[in-house]
């Protein structure tokens, strides 16, 4: 089983995005369990969203205290909330930032990959420039980063789970995929 | 065909699949989506069914109440406040043993103002005559609505199918949604011997004196004895055309334990990882899931904790004065049949996380102390 928590704010979309990586991973053969912390949602807020990945049901119902890799959706999270709490040793940080992954210290532990998400996104106008619709960008990274899934269980899940602009998004999700940088 | 969908509209889909003729439903968080789904699913053409929107839960369930004694198959969902405001119709539906399902998503009452888990809402409800079923998985949910429609036709009792806030009901997860043709073959339209009909009419509800009274609630004890048998057929002609077995009790690595869990909601799925993780260590513990507390499996209960030496229940509910409510359900099916030390606890209580390792502590503080225990909170914050 492969833990995956998901940073972001309130309206950025990290629950959906929990979401769609769960339903690539399912379109890819796997099942999965997504779901939201469950807090009290503020537009702004720090938001957290779990993804769950396994060859057979999931029965664990509690919150993910020890993922296997982190996503943050908008890098200046990092400033205010832990992201690697309870980050396995070894395990991965996905960042959405236009920066190099040696830009963020995270110290040796952790293995660090940025994609300019944001940018990704305003291309395919997904959203708008000063809200971005980053969600789909981020699990086509993570199909590169994991290998978990593949660009064509990204693309189905795109289809099964975004009802419109599928092509920008799948652009937005192979464009990610192409570009995601390792540190 | 496999899908991903949240705990909730697994909800909805059972209701769909059961081809439902009526929904009156009112909005509550964590709910709301259930019947938010049903208004579509209505709208689209996709279920002939009447949608009633009504001004309150009370009068979602007198809706459902008017539906089912006409012959139709009558539908609601609800939470929490919603719940406890149906309260007096719902010992209405019950004794008019009119076989309504209702979901209900375990939400914590209020005050302090809660829309997270805990089970407090529908055991308040234990003694309107309804039956009631606790899904640990999105899955269930579907399938339980199914189920619940058949054995609830049969014996002419109402069902209430309850799951926890947020660890299901805003939980995606992949559901096996059943053929409709295969549905449909299960539980045909429901057909009552006796409905309110303009054309023969009959009297429903009149003045019952002593005479009579009594005798309805002996009736309502036979039919709720009779449920547990026919819970169980009906699960086994559910696993022949999907292949998913349910029955009133799941136990899970219980044939040689030296001490089982006994748990209800989502918690009992956590704790059949915790119990994998115990029995690496080499303690010899098992789990027992409640799945359906009315009526209860009282025989089923002690044909699997006999043997045992110590149970220790872990409840997400309590009743103030006394102990959590599936605690003293077992305790009281044990006297007088075998002596067995339990040990009680609390655990999750207005949403809050239950992980692996609370689970194990309890499982390892029952293993080490032998002496029966009431009341243990745990991680209580004081």
């Amino acid at each position: 089983m492969i833990e995956i928590r998901m940073h972001g704010r309130g309206g950025q979309g990290a629950v959906k995005a929990s979401f769609v990586l769960a339903e690539a991973a399912f379109q890819g053969g796997k099942y999965v369990q997504a779901f939201p912390r469950f807090g009290v949602e503020r537009r702004g807020a720090p938001v957290e969203a779990f993804t769950r990945i396994d060859d057979k049901p999931v029965q664990i119902r509690s919150q993910i205290y020890y993922p296997d890799g982190v996503i943050v959706l908008d890098p200046t999270l990092i400033e205010v909330v832990d992201v690697t709490k309870g980050l396995k040793k070894g395990g991965w940080i996905l960042i959405n930032s236009n920066k190099k992954p040696d830009f963020f210290d995270f110290g040796d532990d952790y293995k660090v990959y940025t994609v300019d998400a944001t940018e990704i996104a305003v291309q395919n106008r997904l959203g708008s420039r000063t809200a971005p619709i980053v969600n789909t960008a981020i699990v086509g990274a993570f199909a590169k980063l994991t290998g978990i899934v593949t660009i064509d269980a990204v693309f189905k899940g795109i289809d099964s789970s975004i009802p419109r602009f599928q092509e920008e998004n799948k652009n937005a999700a192979k464009q990610a995929y192409d570009s995601i940088a390792s540190g | 065909m496999k899908k991903t969908m949240m705990g909730n509209y697994a909800a909805s889909w059972g209701a769909q699949l059961a081809r439902v003729q009526v929904i009156a439903a009112y909005p509550i968080t964590p709910q709301t989506l259930i019947v938010e789904k049903l208004s579509d699913i209505v709208a689209d053409g996709d279920l002939d069914a009447k949608f009633i929107k009504v001004e309150s839960e009370h009068s979602a369930m007198a809706a459902c109440i008017g539906a089912s004694a006409t012959g139709a198959r009558a539908y609601t969902a609800t939470s929490a406040q919603g719940l406890a405001l149906m309260h007096e119709m719902l010992h209405w539906a019950g004794l008019a043993r009119l076989p309504i399902v209702m979901t209900n998503v375990n939400r914590a009452m209020a005050p302090g103002w809660s829309i997270w888990a805990d089970q407090n809402d529908s055991l308040s409800q234990r003694d309107t005559g309804w039956m009631q079923i606790y899904a640990s998985s999105a899955q269930e949910i579907l399938d339980s609505t199914l189920i619940a429609y058949k054995v609830s036709e049969k014996v002419l009792l109402p069902t209430l199918i309850s799951f926890d806030a947020f660890f299901l009901s805003h939980t995606m997860e992949v559901v096996d949604m059943p053929d409709i043709e295969l549905v449909d073959k299960y539980l045909p339209p429901y057909k009552p011997d006796y409905k309110m009909d303009v054309n023969d009419p009959r009297s429903f509800g009149a003045l019952t004196d002593e005479q009579y009274y009594y005798e309805f609630r002996y009736k309502m004890q036979e039919a709720m004895d009779e449920a547990v048998d026919i819970i169980k057929e009906a699960g086994k002609e559910y696993e022949k055309i999907t292949g998913r077995l349910y029955d009133l009790i799941h136990p899970y690595r219980c044939e040689d334990a030296d001490m089982i869990l006994v748990t209800s909601g989502t918690i009992a799925d956590t704790t059949n990882v915790a119990v994998d993780e115990l029995r690496a260590e080499g303690k010899k513990v098992g789990n027992l899931r409640i799945r359906v507390i009315r009526p209860y499996p009282k025989k089923e209960i002690l044909e699997v904790v006999k043997g045992v030496k110590k149970l220790a229940v872990i409840d997400r509910n309590i009743s103030p004065g006394y102990s959590g409510i599936f605690s003293q359900e077992l305790k009281s099916a044990l006297y007088n049949e075998v002596d067995i030390p339990v040990r009680s606890y609390i655990a999750g209580l207005g949403g809050r996380d239950v992980k692996i390792e609370d689970i194990k502590d309890m499982a390892n503080d029952a293993l080490k102390n032998d002496a029966p225990n009431d009341l243990i909170w745990k991680g209580v914050k004081l």
